[in-house]
């Protein structure tokens, strides 16, 4: 059983994921960034490998990817980074890229190096269920690397329910369709889609994200869901100075433990 | 060897449909109404006459008399700078915006880059009163002002992308993204045959009036349908995926694709993706891409906006692998010098784009009396500035 498993086993309720961008701000801030999200309490980490065209990304986090780049982050580095990722982090750890830099990097040595270095499972937006299943599935299940499929309010229940049998760790709920970085409106039509997906009873656990900015956003995705994802609205912090001393206090806000004015 | 697309949206190893999770529905729901309609009389009869009444088709195929002389080859011009709006990108733009009311979607988006596409886009969504928006770098709305213009006149919002290298990948993009946020009333006119699966074959088979009309023209001039060559310039290739679609399967025809070479294949600013690309996937399909080591999408350059493109179409990817089409390409000033050729022989001002194509006849050697088809892919009046400034007008 990996990490990711596991804390869903122990924790059923508000589970708090954070997303940043390798290499950014710094390009070898990545793992003291990971660090510091594990101590203010994030139950587990999603880490952005920078891709140039990002295109379900909005300005925010395509902003990071392009400093990112310029930075100098690449696949292979951010592998070397995370080689002492075990002996800092032990929550588990996600990449989340588009598939182009993947393919590149080859597929099967990606899923060897996420093995690797303890990575325990990736998002990948960008490929799609069909070619997953005949090209990759082999490959990431030898690893032990869970692939996360994306769920729309749009997703038909056959297509939810095949997605539910491909999955192991959880599924990635969209609370709308959009690009990341826009805020979170929960409309009728939204309660609906969220208890729709409750109702189904699936048995990976789900997590939603997009939208996901505070405690507010935070607790109402955490009704319907067995967590939540907050992207943006952290990598917006990391565009501040100071950003480690502030990582604390945004992890705890979000979850609610100290009121942010 | 089929040269088609197969039923997973696949042309040999290329293509597919590499989408987030939320543009899926609407790439099924438009494989689904595209499939029907293609096959539903009332839409060919529709489009049919479209293209006759309100684009001017059949385009003329002409034979250029004193081109034909300086390079020893009849050398034809499929004019598809005649049409209404001055290019070949209307006769996609006419098939999608019949899709689009077929599909029920009121908003239209579109990229551009030289603008052509952008213009064509606004001009089906006048005549069928739906909102238009479309998506164009800002360094293309520069250098492409005339066809600003036309748009706005027309109605259209146009939108600058102001990301990466501020060109027709980063227009993509941003429509790409206004499609994930506006998934239910919207459908995107993709301009060329790029995409994810069913959109490349898709724009090819509306494009595919231009090889069509040639081959029973050329029986008309020539007794025979097949030419020895067909040339086309190469972007995204919709163009090119028009002039070769009906000479596929005509293994006698040689045809060549003419990529941008910008300031030199070496040079660093070039868009010759078939010569310094690798395989890889950029907006939807995978194809032959120009990148990095590392997967990062290489900023593209060519003097004409309609080429600079950091990839090709799946189909041309696999035309490309299998050898059925020959790659080549062409420098800024060869391209230009072409124009100006073409321009003092035959009275006719190309695109930039399609004088890539007329490039190329320079490079190539004729035993004399060989049939040649070019592909004029649109009238240069969008590119007067860079004309001007190029030869000092």
């Amino acid at each position: 059983m990996n990490r990711i498993s596991q804390l869903f086993n122990q924790k059923k309720t508000s589970v708090l994921s954070i997303f940043f961008t390798a290499g950014y701000p710094g390009l070898h801030s990545t793992v003291d960034i990971a660090e510091a999200l594990e101590k203010a309490g994030a139950d587990f980490l999603e880490i952005g490998i920078p891709y140039s065209d990002p295109l379900a990304d909005g300005p925010v986090i395509q902003n990071s990817s392009q400093k990112a780049i310029a930075n100098g982050m690449t696949v292979k580095l951010l592998f070397e980074q995370l080689k002492d990722l075990r002996k800092r982090v032990s929550v588990p750890v996600l990449l989340m890229g588009y598939v182009n830099p993947v393919l590149q990097y080859g597929v099967e040595r990606f899923c060897a190096s996420c093995a690797e270095v303890g990575v325990d499972g990736v998002i990948v937006p960008d490929l799609p269920m069909y070619e997953y299943e005949e090209m990759y599935r082999t490959c990431f299940e030898k690893n032990h690397v869970s692939n996360i499929f994306l769920i729309t309010p749009h997703t038909s229940e056959e297509r939810i329910k095949k997605i539910d049998e491909l999955s192991n760790g959880f599924i990635y709920l969209l609370s709308s369709s959009s690009t990341t970085g826009k805020s979170l409106s929960v409309s009728a039509t939204t309660e609906d889609y969220f208890a729709r997906i409750k109702n189904m009873n699936l048995q990976n656990p789900t997590m939603i994200g997009f939208g996901i900015s505070d405690h507010t956003s935070f607790s109402k995705a955490s009704e319907y869901a067995n967590g939540a994802i907050v992207g943006s609205a952290f990598v917006r912090l990391l565009d501040s100075e100071n950003y480690m001393e502030k990582i604390p206090e945004f992890v705890k806000g979000i979850k609610g433990e100290i009121s942010v004015s | 060897m089929s040269y088609h697309v197969n039923e997973n949206g696949y042309f040999g190893s290329f293509g597919g449909a590499y989408i987030p999770e939320m543009l899926y529905p609407n790439i099924e729901e438009l494989k689904r109404v595209y499939s029907q309609m293609i096959s539903d009389p009332a839409f060919t009869a529709e489009y049919t006459q479209l293209l006759r009444d309100y684009v001017g088709r059949p385009s003329p195929l002409y034979l250029a008399e004193r081109l034909s002389q300086k390079y020893g080859a009849s050398i034809y011009l499929k004019r598809e700078d005649l049409n209404h709006t001055g290019a070949h990108k209307i006769n996609n733009t006419v098939g999608q915006i019949l899709l689009a009311e077929r599909l029920g979607k009121k908003r239209i988006i579109a990229e551009t880059g030289a603008g052509q596409h952008g213009v064509a886009t606004a001009t089906v969504c006048a005549l069928k009163g739906l909102e238009c928006v479309v998506y164009m770098g800002e360094v293309d709305i520069e250098r492409q002002a005339p066809n600003v213009a036309r748009m706005k006149m027309m109605g259209a919002t146009v939108i600058p992308a102001t990301s990466g290298s501020k060109t027709l990948k980063d227009a993509t993009n941003e429509a790409l993204r206004d499609w994930i946020n506006n998934p239910a009333d919207t459908h995107y006119i993709i301009g060329s045959v790029v995409g994810p699966h069913p959109y490349p074959d898709m724009v090819a088979r509306f494009q595919s009036i231009i090889s069509e009309e040639t081959k029973w023209q050329l029986k008309e001039k020539t007794g025979s349908t097949e030419p020895d060559y067909v040339l086309a310039c190469v972007g995204g290739g919709s163009n090119a995926m028009g002039m070769f679609y009906h000479f596929l399967d005509d293994a006698n025809v040689r045809l060549i694709a003419v990529e941008a070479a910008g300031k030199g294949v070496d040079s660093g600013e070039t868009a010759a993706t078939t010569l310094l690309g690798k395989e890889g996937v950029l907006h939807g399909s995978r194809s032959i891409v120009m990148q990095t080591e590392d997967g990062q999408v290489v900023e593209p350059y060519s003097i004409s906006a309609g080429l600079d493109y950091p990839g090709i179409g799946p189909q041309h990817a696999h035309l490309y692998a299998s050898k059925r089409a020959q790659y080549v390409s062409i420098t800024d000033d060869e391209a230009m010098e072409a124009a100006l050729l073409l321009t003092q022989l035959e009275g006719i001002i190309p695109a930039i784009e399609s004088a890539h194509a007329f490039a190329y006849l320079d490079k190539m050697q004729f035993k004399g009396g060989e049939t040649v088809v070019v592909c004029l892919s649109g009238r240069g009046d969008k590119d007067l500035n860079t004309y001007m400034k190029y030869f000092g007008l």
